[in-house]
């Protein structure tokens, strides 16, 4: 795996009473997407102000492009741009004068200044408006305009809280689609979101937090495998005429191929079969020798909802019988 | 902590500069400053004009016609100082209220706060930038009363007006600036711009006019008068001393003993005199400016002391401040 950018071991801060951040570990390359997913209130914000060194964390480790935000946040917060939750702008002045404020706070020489506002702008196709107000500037703007912040400073990493929070489904996507650039530019992302499945399609690594603390860790894939039994879920269409009867026997008929850990039948002639690896082709195979038709035959991206929903009944189930 | 504190690396000053010039272009270009301006302008030049329709009636042997500009009241009208003593601290209090609130509000604090500068650049940048906006104002002011002064009175100023009247001039500023701190202090403790406005202003309208008031009470109270200063009609010399000390706690105060100080030459001390001070004295005889500087010197520390003790609380507070909003 390539360089780490970001590593924390063993976060913790408490406000009062609550832990807020409760002993976290991660780590994120270079050019990587990750997710640090979960409902409000889990802790994210907090954990991604510490890495920042916005917050001072009670205890652990933290090491960020290279220095420790605890002790040199300054050297941190070149490295490193953030676009923080519900991004603002000084309404009363324009994109340019926006990004010329904090390009110079952070430190960029005047001569470069105005060259890389004018391509980080082009690049998040905000350049038709660069002279409006950002008073006017719609809500998907905005946070565009954030992602121009980022790209003018030209960190090393970035951190987004929250990116997609209140953006309509084709901002969304398009800020999306940025923010997988930014990563095959080379950069290592950490981001944060409760909205699971718009986020997983970019997230190469994500983790479920919950209560301040990382319940489960890794792509998408290893969290299918370990919270719903399978990496890889395939879908299996039959036709439900051509023998209500067999169906069953296809369900034991499909069970039986090596690699599937289960299969569901949905509805007739529906069946979802969850399996640790690719068994399409063996399904394939069981289904033409058994004479069943093959309507579709789709791979399924496990989701990233359902997992969540299944860990946390697991969780809250184990807890009940305890209680 | 301390350890923490000895091993920050990079200058607290950077980015301090860049803080300052966005500061006080969005200060003059801001129709809050100019309606202030506005405020400011009319009440301070009608108030000057006034003043020069009376002088130039009544007296014609003075030879600090110029600074009497500043100082004279006429029938209902306030002379310009008392019209400053009370603008100024508007003024401020308009230029700070919601500079550290308001960046918490627009959702920008984090943003800029994640550039590499220290918290010391943005509030020290932001002081300075309400500060010489405030200043640019007052300078003007000044500029145009000493220009309607040479048009009316037709009379030049002489050397030392114009240094008593400079001097005047970093009195005023330095009042500015306790105010800018207050109001400064109240936007990094309060959440909300108009709950700061309105306890700066709260803090003002106390300071200036309950305060003097409320000092002579505590005098009064503290060294009860004495049967013979009753019969008399007078109070003592302890309770007065009291009374002064607890009225000076109030910027309004030191405001108005300097630059009464330096703009009325015959002045020789503040408050009661007493015998011994004025034996050998010649009645109504002007100081020269070099002792009517070392009268008001206290008075002018004291206000820049003030600015920068409260300066130093708020920056202790927003040290204190948690980013997320």
């Amino acid at each position: 795996m390539s360089e780490v950018l970001i590593e924390a071991r063993g976060l913790k801060k408490r406000y009062g009473a609550t832990r807020a951040v409760d002993g976290i570990d991660l780590t994120v390359h270079r050019g990587e997407i990750f997710g640090l997913l979960g409902p409000n209130g889990a802790g994210k914000t907090t954990a991604i102000l510490m890495l920042l060194g916005l917050t001072e964390a009670d205890e652990g480790r933290i090491s960020v492009c290279g220095a420790d935000p605890m002790h040199d946040p300054i050297t941190v917060k070149e490295r490193v741009a953030y676009l923080p939750d519900m991004v603002g702008f000084y309404d009363n002045l324009d994109a340019r004068a926006n990004l010329r404020y904090t390009g110079r706070l952070a430190g960029i020489a005047a001569r470069e200044l105005d060259g890389r506002i004018d391509s980080a702008l082009s690049r998040v196709r905000l350049d038709s408006v660069a002279d409006h107000k950002v008073g006017t500037y719609s809500r998907g703007m905005r946070q565009r305009l954030g992602l121009a912040e980022i790209l003018m400073k030209g960190a090393q990493a970035a951190i987004l809280d929250e990116p997609t929070n209140g953006l309509d489904p084709q901002s969304t996507f398009e800020l999306l689609d940025m923010i997988r650039a930014l990563r095959d530019d080379g950069m290592a992302i950490l981001l944060s979101s409760h909205i699971l499945d718009r986020v997983q399609a970019i997230c190469d690594r994500v983790a479920l937090f919950s209560r301040g603390r990382i319940a489960i860790e890794g792509s998408v894939r290893e969290l299918a495998a370990q919270v719903l039994g399978g990496g890889y879920t395939l879908q299996v269409d039959t036709d439900p005429k051509s023998g209500d009867p067999q169906n069953g026997a296809l369900a034991a008929l499909l069970g039986a191929v090596e690699g599937v850990s289960s299969v569901q039948a949905e509805e007739p002639g529906r069946f979802r079969v969850l399996a640790l690896r690719d068994v399409r082709d063996a399904v394939a195979r069981a289904m033409i020798e058994s004479g069943a038709p093959i309507l579709r035959l789709a791979s399924v991206e496990p989701s990233l909802d359902e997992i969540y929903r299944r860990y946390f009944e697991k969780i809250n189930g184990t807890a009940h019988v305890t209680a | 902590m301390a350890q923490r504190m000895s091993r920050r690396s990079g200058s607290p000053w950077k980015g301090c500069g860049i803080v300052f010039a966005k500061e006080f272009s969005d200060h003059l270009r801001s129709p809050r400053m100019l309606v202030l301006e506005w405020l400011i302008l009319l009440t301070g030049i009608g108030a000057v004009f006034i003043s020069i329709q009376g002088l130039r009636t009544t007296t014609a042997q003075d030879p600090f016609l110029f600074l009497r500009l500043f100082t004279d009241a006429r029938e209902s009208m306030p002379s310009f100082l008392a019209v400053l003593g009370f603008l100024i601290p508007l003024m401020a209090i308009g230029l700070g209220f919601d500079s550290i609130n308001g960046e918490f509000n627009r959702r920008t604090m984090s943003r800029v706060l994640a550039q590499p500068i220290y918290r010391d650049a943005l509030l020290l940048g932001k002081f300075a930038g309400g500060l010489a906006t405030l200043a640019v104002g007052l300078v003007t002011l000044w500029l145009l009363i000493i220009g309607l002064g040479l048009l009316r009175l037709g009379v030049p100023p002489s050397g030392e007006e114009v240094a008593r009247g400079f001097v005047f001039l970093c009195v005023a500023v330095a009042y500015g600036g306790v105010w800018l701190s207050v109001a400064m202090l109240c936007s990094v403790v309060c959440r909300s711009p108009a709950t700061a406005a309105l306890s700066a202003l709260g803090a003002w309208l106390l300071l200036s006019l309950l305060w003097p008031l409320m000092a002579r009470f505590l005098a009064e109270i503290i060294y009860p008068p004495t049967d013979v200063a009753i019969l008399l009609g007078i109070q003592s010399p302890q309770q007065i001393g009291l009374q002064q000390m607890l009225a000076r706690l109030s910027p309004s105060t030191l405001f108005g003993e300097a630059v009464i100080g330096m703009l009325q030459p015959a002045t020789r001390t503040f408050g009661v005199v007493f015998s011994s001070q004025v034996q050998g004295a010649v009645a109504g005889a002007p100081l020269s400016f070099g002792q009517s500087l070392l009268l008001v010197w206290p008075q002018f520390t004291g206000l820049i002391a003030g600015a920068i003790i409260l300066f130093a609380v708020s920056y202790m507070a927003f040290q204190r401040k948690e980013v997320r909003a």
